[in-house]
């Protein structure tokens, strides 16, 4: 019998519906290889082998009833900044210690709705704010890829880094995450995995411990695109508990993949070629082009004039919406407290020694910018260049292009505890430069494999859509993979 | 703009983060990296031009005026560090 682990959810789905396998074995399956794996690759920050055990027996039970749903024995790892009720849910965060929320987040009933099984909660930056992972209460996560004949440890990008490395490592067939200025799509391009971050309003946001309300998505990290299709399907919804989620029903991903795209004109901005990108980026940008190229597609240059300006827009619009946001912990209702010698000493010490390094240099950023005098020349200054940011991709979409084609990150992945990186906060932000451009304008982006560099390190394209047409994204990102394949970290964990 | 040792401790104070004299120092060269880094905004021309409030142009909704939850309040308080009966509690705010 082949590794069940190795299976993607189309192909597990139809072994399910067969009954060639059962969910009982197909999850046993997954929290064996997480058990032998989980020390060294720390994916998950807790596994909850008996509630998945639980669930696959439930779905046994309701495949053999003839009632599957369309995740029926699916199992999947939850990234850690959804509310899981009962369930160990922090944000690897150390202030909200011991944190089990009485609650469900509607993201992820919609996938038990559906039949899928949860195995865990998968490691992520404290609070998403990172792009490496490291930032993390629980330490970081290892890359599954490493360079060819090195055995130095890599990261698997972030926020969502255990999403992305147990995806890539086949410890979990696909996992949620969530995306505030790329956490969805650095990760995938890193770990050679595919993930979307659909239209702002697509995925409810209740339930999900909030950063920056204005641009937080969730969405999936999957092995392929048609997996990636059948997670959102699953995941979106509309939510009349988030009063942004919006009233559109939810189309069929799935049955995007393998339309033509012939015809369809796919912009390229020159705006995204950026100083000091290296040379491998450049070519895999125009092998993409020219995958779409030969499939009919027609390309045209475009400009996106104020692209430079979303790195530091976005500095000011999420410090601010997340010093407000995490003013909610205060060791009163939930997670850690420390004693002080009165009601402001004990939120002090609290935040102190709750927060890490990262997050409070966002909360005290925030602080400033909010701070009387100074609203208008930073965040009122900032939401008028994201207005200039969401009209330039309008003027585009206008004019006739139905996506846009751009590599997903400035390099491959990094080294854990780089010096470079560690000394200049500035220089770890860059590595968002090519996504955090799509949550300033509410888009839907996706990530796609393109192909290895000359390390053997994975790269990922970024396709952008217009508003709520994730469909041209699944189309279009198919396409690509078809060309490029598919692309497996060898196994040394 | 930057911001000096005084403002990043009143900050901290604003953000209720308790930060040693180290830590603050520290923090002011990082905020000042940051703060630089955002400086380039100031040359976008953005005369006319209205801030962003929403992503998607939609009306908000609005829920019915009536009452859908409550009575839950074992729920709400179970997760408390400190709680009795119900109530959160928290030291003396009042003499």
């Amino acid at each position: 019998m082949t590794d069940l682990t190795s299976l993607t959810i189309a192909e597990a789905r139809a072994k399910l519906s067969a009954r060639e396998i059962t969910a009982a074995e197909l999850t046993d399956a997954y929290l064996t290889a997480i058990e032998a794996a989980n020390e060294t690759i720390n994916a998950y920050v807790a596994v909850t082998p008996e509630k998945a055990r639980e669930m696959a027996k439930a779905s046994d039970a309701r495949i053999a009833a003839g009632k599957a749903g369309a995740l029926e024995g699916i199992p999947l790892g939850i990234k850690d900044l959804f509310g899981t009720e009962g369930v160990h849910t922090q944000a690897c965060s150390h202030i909200l210690d011991g944190f089990k929320p009485r609650y469900e987040s509607t993201v992820t009933q919609n996938l038990w709705n559906d039949g899928a099984v949860m195995l865990g909660k998968l490691n992520m930056d404290e609070f998403a704010m990172g792009s490496s992972n490291e930032t993390s209460y629980y330490g970081p996560v290892k890359n599954p890829w490493r360079a060819k004949g090195s055995n130095l440890d890599l990261v698997p990008g972030g926020s969502s880094g255990g999403s992305a490395a147990a995806v890539a490592a086949h410890l979990c067939a696909g996992a949620t995450a969530t995306d505030t200025g790329g956490s969805i799509r650095q990760p995938a391009a890193f770990t050679g995995t595919v993930g979307i971050k659909p239209t702002y309003g697509r995925c409810s946001r209740w339930g999900i411990v909030a950063f920056a309300s204005s641009l937080d998505q969730a969405g999936p990290i999957a092995r392929d695109v048609r997996d990636a299709a059948i997670l959102l399907k699953s995941m979106a919804s509309v939510d009349p508990k988030d009063t942004t989620s919006v009233d559109l029903p939810v189309p069929d991903y799935e049955a995007a993949i393998g339309q033509s795209i012939k015809g369809m004109r796919i912009g390229i901005p020159k705006e995204y070629r950026v100083d000091g990108m290296p040379e491998e980026i450049e070519s895999l940008w125009q092998q993409g082009v020219a995958w779409l190229k030969e499939a009919g597609a027609e390309i045209v240059e475009i400009s996106l004039p104020h692209t430079k300006y979303a790195l530091p827009a976005y500095y000011i619009v999420a410090p601010a919406e997340a010093s407000s946001n995490l003013a909610r912990y205060d060791g009163v209702r939930y997670g850690l407290r420390v004693d002080g010698k009165d009601i402001i000493d004990m939120y002090e010490k609290t935040r102190a020694a709750g927060f890490g390094q990262e997050v409070k240099r966002r909360i005290m950023i925030g602080t400033y910018v909010l701070s009387a005098g100074y609203y208008d020349a930073y965040y009122l200054r900032a939401q008028k260049v994201r207005t200039l940011i969401k009209r330039d991709f309008e003027l585009a979409f206008q004019a006739g292009v139905d996506a846009i084609l751009t590599p997903a990150t400035p390099s491959s992945a990094f080294g854990i505890a780089d010096e470079d990186l560690a000394a200049d906060p500035v220089k770890m932000y860059l590595n968002d430069i090519f996504t955090v451009t799509v949550n300033m304008a509410g888009l839907p982006g996706i990530a796609v494999p393109g192909g290895l560099d000359h390390k053997g390190l994975p790269l990922g394209l970024q396709l952008i859509g217009r508003p709520f047409e994730e469909e041209t994204l699944f189309k279009t990102a198919y396409v690509i993979e078809q060309a490029a394949g598919r692309f497996t970290p060898a196994k040394w964990w | 703009m930057s911001v000096d040792l005084a403002t990043v401790k009143r900050v901290a104070r604003l953000a209720r983060i308790a930060v040693s004299e180290e830590e603050a120092e520290r923090m002011t060269g990082e905020l000042n990296g940051i703060l630089g880094f955002v400086e380039q905004l100031s040359e976008v021309n953005v005369d006319g031009i209205e801030p962003m409030t929403s992503v998607t142009p939609m009306e908000m909704k609005k829920r019915e005026d009536i009452v859908m939850d409550g009575d839950k309040a074992a729920d709400i308080v179970a997760n408390a560090p400190n709680s009795d009966r119900d109530f959160f509690l928290v030291p003396k705010v009042v003499e």
